[in-house]
């Protein structure tokens, strides 16, 4: 976007003496961290190995599915709680369901989240908008800090009483509705959930509201909003979905907790209750929440297919104002997750429409994408391939979405696979190829070093491949009537669950390359240059020393008013 | 707290940041507020609106009554720890907008008294508005005493009105469905 020509004194600056002598060393450095690239390399690394362990619970779910029948859990269950026979069957039975819970938890709090508003926006938002650091470094300390504590608290839940004596941990689903996440999981293990995340919630309001101070107060003179990289407007754009929708899950599990325990009655139906009050609370956050994990990776495709198309961003305001659109619309369509709770038709009318109404500002995005990559001289290195794939894959499961935007064809396929298979469309494959794509992309920026260029095209072709073998079958799946949530399912869906497991063993093998992958560049240690990626690569990081200066933008970097975007 | 400050941060941006943060503090709280109060909004959303399939309560006869017949159907649901046994009223054709007045029967089949309440609901739920109650036993507590067996009348009417809602033209059925509940206070 815009230009800078302050390049050369915001390299000078890099080596000033003074800020070299408050530089902490060794453990110091990273625990009592309130450098933003730091706690941003410490959010990326949270990410991965969160990452990991969700990526490993969804391989026993895979194992288990690949044939009809039950054939790992009840075998996890007598090793785990050390239960035999029938015991262990049952135990197995609630095991899987603790397993697709925290699975879901752990990749949306722990894994996408960390990654794209804890890692790349903490490190990449100050640098394209030219400030020295974030607004409140401390609180974005403590921010990071309050995530590990959280995750812990999500894995012990695990191994405390749940469902009842010898179903351990919570099996209710991320959506944790009432009464079976009430009184049909008497034991503490759902408190852990619930206290868990609240101090996840707690972490990311006071990230966002870092992060909204940041953007709103320091930016670089001349950087205007208007000029402001597309990456810094889904990075606002999403802090404010943050500190508005967070809250109100906050208040919705607050409930949860008194009902569980202080004899409240909000979803009580025996006292003047109502369940599906929850159902409403948490789809008003659960809608944005959506939007949370992948708008900020709108913004950093946006940025590589202008790098690689040497072109800027076509329609730079429209993709601006699409985000704020989806940003402001998402709050209206949280009932589409409830056509079956018995809304009046009109309500239904109205959601429906609201809902399709998001496929406009989508669509301006990825025509605009397409536009920009129109004519462009293209080089389809790693980056670029993760964003087209991440375009492709959004786009497919886009269309799924406003197949399920009608309330009529929810009907049939509400709680399907079509479900789970347009979710992860959009997510595992939408928000984690943006991720890859950020992570390729500003790899050599944030360590200095070039990673093997062959190793990350391997891991992009190999993970199209699998995810795609994972996903598309579920909506066949899902059409021939195949509920989510179940650990067996009749022999007619035993092909393709087959073919969707054998993707799940693929991903896995590109996983491993990509840690491989990670591991060559750290040992390697070829210098990749402050710009890699040449004329096409335009924000400020890029004026920057790769790894920038411990701190940055000591003379503020001057945005010339001429080089607009 | 200065020495806290990044060197680009002067005390005036300081200060702006601390204003930027200190109203998304309150936005923050507020929307937990608003959370907190969704929830006698969304009570009293129900009750006007017959949302969720709340019936409503009347206290006078409908007007009239109109050609087209509606089939009311009964049904009970006892809660686990109840140890009551609760029998619907048998199903009811009326027209639309006739007061008739049906009976669940319960028994206790404990030997103590023991505290019931009940909530009620009506299916199809967009019927709930047009469903009127003169006299029930919703939300009122009952005490049952050892082995005793009592009728609990209901009262009620369905509004004429109802003819005129496009969504309910294929209604034929109406169910008025009880759940009863052990209350905390057992056996006073």
């Amino acid at each position: 976007m815009a230009d800078t020509t302050a390049h050369l004194e915001a390299h000078a600056t890099g080596h000033d003496h003074a800020a070299h002598a408050h530089e902490p060393t060794g453990w110091r450095r990273w625990v009592y961290s309130t450098n933003h690239k730091d706690i941003g390399v410490m959010y990326l690394i949270f990410a991965i190995v969160a990452g990991v362990v969700g990526g490993i619970l969804s391989g026993f779910m895979r194992m288990e599915l690949q044939e009809p029948g039950i054939q790992i859990f009840h075998g996890l269950a007598s090793m785990a709680y050390g239960v035999e026979g029938g015991e262990a069957l049952d135990a197995g039975k609630h095991m899987y369901n603790v397993f697709t819970s925290a699975h879901a938890l752990i990749m949306i709090f722990f894994a996408v989240m960390p990654a794209t508003m804890g890692g790349f926006a903490n490190y990449f938002a100050p640098l394209m908008i030219g400030a020295p650091d974030t607004a409140f470094p401390r609180i974005n300390n403590i921010a990071f800090w309050l995530l590990p504590p959280s995750f812990l608290l999500l894995i012990a839940s695990m191994f405390f009483e749940g469902a009842g004596p010898g179903a351990l941990g919570f099996g209710g689903g991320w959506t944790a509705y009432p009464p079976l996440s009430t009184t049909g999981h008497p034991g503490p293990a759902m408190d852990f959930v619930i206290l868990s995340l609240h101090i996840a919630g707690i972490s990311s309001i006071l990230g966002s509201i870092n992060l909204i101070t940041t953007i709103f107060n320091m930016r670089a003179p001349g950087m205007t909003l208007h000029k402001m990289p597309l990456f810094a407007w889904s990075v606002l754009v999403t802090a404010f979905l943050l500190l508005l929708s967070l809250p109100v899950l906050a208040g919705g599990i607050t409930m949860l907790l008194t009902d569980r325990n202080f004899g409240t009655a909000f979803f009580r139906p025996a006292e003047g209750g109502d369940p599906v009050l929850f159902q409403h609370l948490f789809w008003f956050f659960g809608h944005p929440e959506v939007y949370i994990m992948i708008l900020p990776g709108f913004g950093m495709v946006s940025h590589i297919v202008s790098t690689f198309s040497r072109k800027p961003i076509f329609g730079y305001m429209a993709m601006a104002y699409a985000m704020v659109a989806i940003g402001f619309v998402g709050f209206v369509v949280w009932a589409h997750h409830m056509y079956t709770t018995g809304l009046s038709l009109d309500v239904q009318r109205y959601f429906v429409a609201a809902t399709m109404v998001i496929a406009v500002p989508t669509g301006i995005k990825i025509f605009s994408w397409i536009a920009t990559m129109w004519g462009g001289s293209i080089t389809f290195k790693s980056p670029m391939l993760w964003a087209i794939g991440f375009i492709f894959l959004f786009t497919v499961g886009g269309v799924t979405g406003v197949v399920l935007a009608n309330a009529g064809a929810d009907r049939a396929l509400h709680d399907t696979y079509y479900v789970v298979a347009h979710f992860h469309y959009v997510l595992s494959l939408g928000a984690v190829f943006s991720i890859f794509a950020g992570w390729y992309y500003w790899y050599p920026k944030m360590f200095g070093y070039m990673y093997n260029e062959f190793l990350a095209q391997a891991h992009f072709w190999i993970m199209f491949v699998g995810v795609n073998l994972i996903f598309f079958p579920q909506h066949f799946l899902g059409l021939a009537g195949m509920p989510r949530r179940y650990i067996d399912y009749p022999d007619a869906f035993g092909m393709f669950n087959r073919v969707s497991s054998i993707g799940y063993y693929i991903t896995f093998v590109a996983m491993v390359i990509f840690f491989y992958a990670t591991w060559e560049a750290a040992r390697k240690k070829r210098p990749a240059g402050d710009n890699p990626w040449g004329e096409g690569a335009t924000t400020l990081e890029w004026t920057l020393s790769s790894p920038p200066p411990f701190h940055q933008f000591t003379t503020l970097p001057r945005i010339d008013s001429t080089n607009a975007h | 707290m200065t020495e806290l400050h990044h060197p680009g941060i002067d005390p005036a941006m300081a200060r702006r940041n601390r204003r930027v943060a200190l109203i998304g503090m309150f936005v923050a709280a507020g929307m937990v507020g608003l959370a907190y109060a969704s929830v006698p909004l969304y009570q009293l959303f129900c009750q006007v609106t017959g949302f969720g399939g709340t019936p409503q309560t009347a206290s006078e006869a409908p007007k009239g009554f109109i050609d087209r017949q509606m089939t009311v159907r009964f049904d009970s649901n006892v809660a686990n720890d109840l140890a009551w046994t609760v029998t619907p009223a048998a199903l009811v054709t009326d027209n639309i907008g006739k007061v008739d007045t049906v009976s669940y029967v319960a028994t206790n089949n404990s030997d103590r008294p023991i505290t019931g309440m009940a909530v009620f609901n009506v299916s199809p739920e967009r019927a709930g508005v047009y469903f009127n109650k003169i006299e029930c036993f919703c939300f009122t507590e009952q005490t049952l005493q050892p082995g005793e067996t009592v009728d609990m009348p209901i009262v009620f009417f369905v509004d004429p009105e109802l003819d005129d809602n496009q969504e309910l033209d294929t209604i034929k059925e109406i169910t008025l469905s009880y759940t009863f509940y052990a209350s905390d206070n057992e056996g006073s």
